[in-house]
């Protein structure tokens, strides 16, 4: 893939929680995330990965690894430590898109970045109607005709198969499978090339997780968005990616093809985590 | 004839001057910035914060022994709330006050713009309990500061669309936000509908105090003053026709709503009751 212009290319990306000290700034003393010298937490640690076009890129790992970290800071929930992303559909990809204004930095959230939390108390508003939810985007990117919002929330809402007689409901009164396609729905408002989904399904029924997961499979195919999906299930990880990085400790510790991984894996603890699932 | 009015342990307007000099470069600088709430130093007040004490130190900052006073709550010249602060003026100032509109010079009030024309020689002071119109978005003041001043409205916006899906109308009832000189969005005071068109394009300036919130802003004479509205949901104000004054056989103004319990009976009268005064005693 390397003659294909990446839709998301990040650099060296690092976050951490804490002051940092001599040791741990230069990256060789961390072990599993923490500095044993100063015991700064580096949640992300010198991230390098591209986002391909259309493609589906998984990122498995076990709790407190990063992933989370990982697509808030993305998002611009968080600050990063330091690092460079660009993004292809914003100035060209020419432009670290961490280092941009706040009113830039919006108008990415809104236009060209989608999220989804794996809480939804994170991306909804639970006590305005669905409507307003998804209509919260719209009107961010300038619309100001509410009939033309109503339409557009309910065409997006019926297509994550919300029921139109929902719509004025608040989202509160949802199931946790609902909410979550709310939160699609609401991501998707504005059309962005790139969508974050964060443990979507974590938390729901199994029948559940597999029609939200394969909703997200069809939405993809449908629009060609790029998506990046983060699990700590790799089963998960198995149904919905192409290829998939391994995250350790905030850091990256395998890189490839889904099924290759699945089937040969590199590192220790890509292993355990395989073998966990057969 | 005025100065016998004055209590003489009082400076001047109460306040000591370098608090009303301090005042006034606030007001300078709100008028500098329509619609931008300035922070100043509210200063202690004998009337207690929530009771007008933001317009009040406006008002006390701003007059002058040749000014005219006019002190309304929610249109009446009467109540507590407006008797005690015309007190207050009176006894540190020793100025005249008035009921009519046209005779004032300096009108403070609470929920009410009055009904007749506002003139280019008057100052319009309205006490604001809430000044900040992003309060609901967030509660931080940090937060709604940077979203003014990155013009990011679009959680008040949201508010109106609710309003739309659930009840088929904008359900703002008073302090409907208006949006000022195209820049900074605003909340009116608690004014009703009816009232925010004379804030637009009006030969008056108008001032705002939040004592409680320690904010100042302004409108002044001839700004653009547009209230919030989606294109398909025009703002409207208030319907008023086919009501009429009880008492003055007013048409077209905004009215208080009367039960009489004794009678059984339903009916209006303005709710500038100097205005009605007015009229009742042109007819006599
Ligand atoms: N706000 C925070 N303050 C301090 N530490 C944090 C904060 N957020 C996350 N962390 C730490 O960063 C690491 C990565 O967390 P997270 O990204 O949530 O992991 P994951 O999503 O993979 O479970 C964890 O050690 C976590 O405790
Ligand atoms: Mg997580
Ligand atoms: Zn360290």
């Amino acid at each position: 893939m390397d003659n294909i212009m990446p839709v998301l290319a990040v650099r060296n990306m690092s976050v951490r929680f804490g002051e940092s000290c001599e040791y741990c700034i230069k990256g060789c003393a961390v072990e599993k995330g923490r500095c044993p010298y100063c015991h700064t937490i580096w949640a992300l640690n010198k991230v390098s990965f591209n986002l391909y076009p259309g493609e589906i890129l998984g990122i498995v790992g076990e709790s407190g690894s990063g992933k989370s970290t990982l697509l808030k800071a993305l998002y611009f929930d968080m600050e990063v430590s330091c690092g460079e992303a660009y993004l292809s559909e914003y100035r060209e990809g020419r432009e670290n898109i961490f280092e941009i204004s706040s009113q830039q930095k919006r108008y990415i959230r809104n236009h060209k970045m989608g999220m989804v939390y794996q809480n939804p108390v994170m991306g909804l508003r639970m006590n305005f109607s669905n409507s307003a939810n998804v209509a919260e985007k719209l009107i961010a990117a300038g619309i100001r005709n509410a009939g033309n919002m109503t339409q557009r929330a309910e065409y997006l809402l019926s297509h994550v198969e919300v029921p139109v007689s929902r719509i004025k409901e608040e989202p509160k009164n949802f199931s946790g499978g609902m909410q979550q396609r709310v939160q699609i729905s609401k991501a998707l408002a504005n059309n962005p090339p790139v969508l974050l989904l964060d443990e979507v399904t974590t938390g729901l029924d199994l029948s559940v997780q597999a029609r939200v997961l394969d909703l997200i499979k069809k939405i993809q195919l449908e629009l060609g968005i790029s998506m990046i999906v983060v699990s700590h299930d790799l089963s998960v990880i198995r149904m919905m990616s192409d290829r998939t990085l391994v995250m350790l400790g905030g850091r990256i510790v395998e890189e490839g093809l889904t099924d290759q991984i699945l089937e040969d894996p590199i590192h220790e603890f890509t292993q355990t985590l395989v073998h966990s699932l057969l | 004839m005025a100065d016998n009015n004055k209590n003489p342990h009082y400076n001047f307007a109460f306040l000591d001057e370098g608090s009303k000099r301090e005042i006034r470069r606030s007001i300078l600088k709100a008028v500098a910035i329509p619609g931008y709430q300035v922070p100043f130093g509210s200063r202690e007040l004998p009337i207690g914060r929530g009771w007008g004490t933001g317009g009040l130190q406006i008002t006390l900052s701003i007059i002058g022994k040749a000014d005219v006073l006019k002190v309304i709550d929610q249109g009446s010249d009467d109540s507590v709330n407006a008797v005690s602060i015309r007190k207050l003026a009176v006894a540190t100032t020793g100025i005249e006050t008035t009921a009519y509109t046209n005779e004032a010079t300096v009108i403070q009030s609470r929920h009410r713009i009055p009904e007749e024309k506002l003139r280019n020689d008057q100052i319009m002071v309205l006490q604001v309990p809430n000044p900040e119109p992003l309060r609901y978005v967030t509660p931080k003041e940090a937060v709604s500061r940077k979203l003014h001043a990155e013009a990011e409205y679009s959680g008040i916006w949201l508010r109106l669309y609710e309003g739309i899906v659930k009840y088929g109308h904008t359900v703002t009832g008073a302090d409907h936000p208006v949006s000022v000189s195209g820049r900074y969005v605003m909340n009116p005071s608690p004014i009703p509908r009816f009232d925010n068109p004379k804030l637009h394009n009006s030969d008056c300036l108008y001032l705002f105090g939040a004592g409680r919130e320690k904010k100042i802003y302004a409108v002044p004479p001839h700004t653009d003053v547009v209230s919030l509205a989606y294109d398909d949901y025009p703002f409207s104000i208030e319907n008023v026709k086919g009501r009429v004054c009880k008492l003055c056989g007013a048409t077209g103004v905004f009215f208080d709503e009367i039960f009489d319990s004794d009678t059984n009976e339903h009916f209006f009268q303005c709710s500038d009751s100097g205005f009605c005064e007015k009229r009742r005693r042109e007819v006599n």
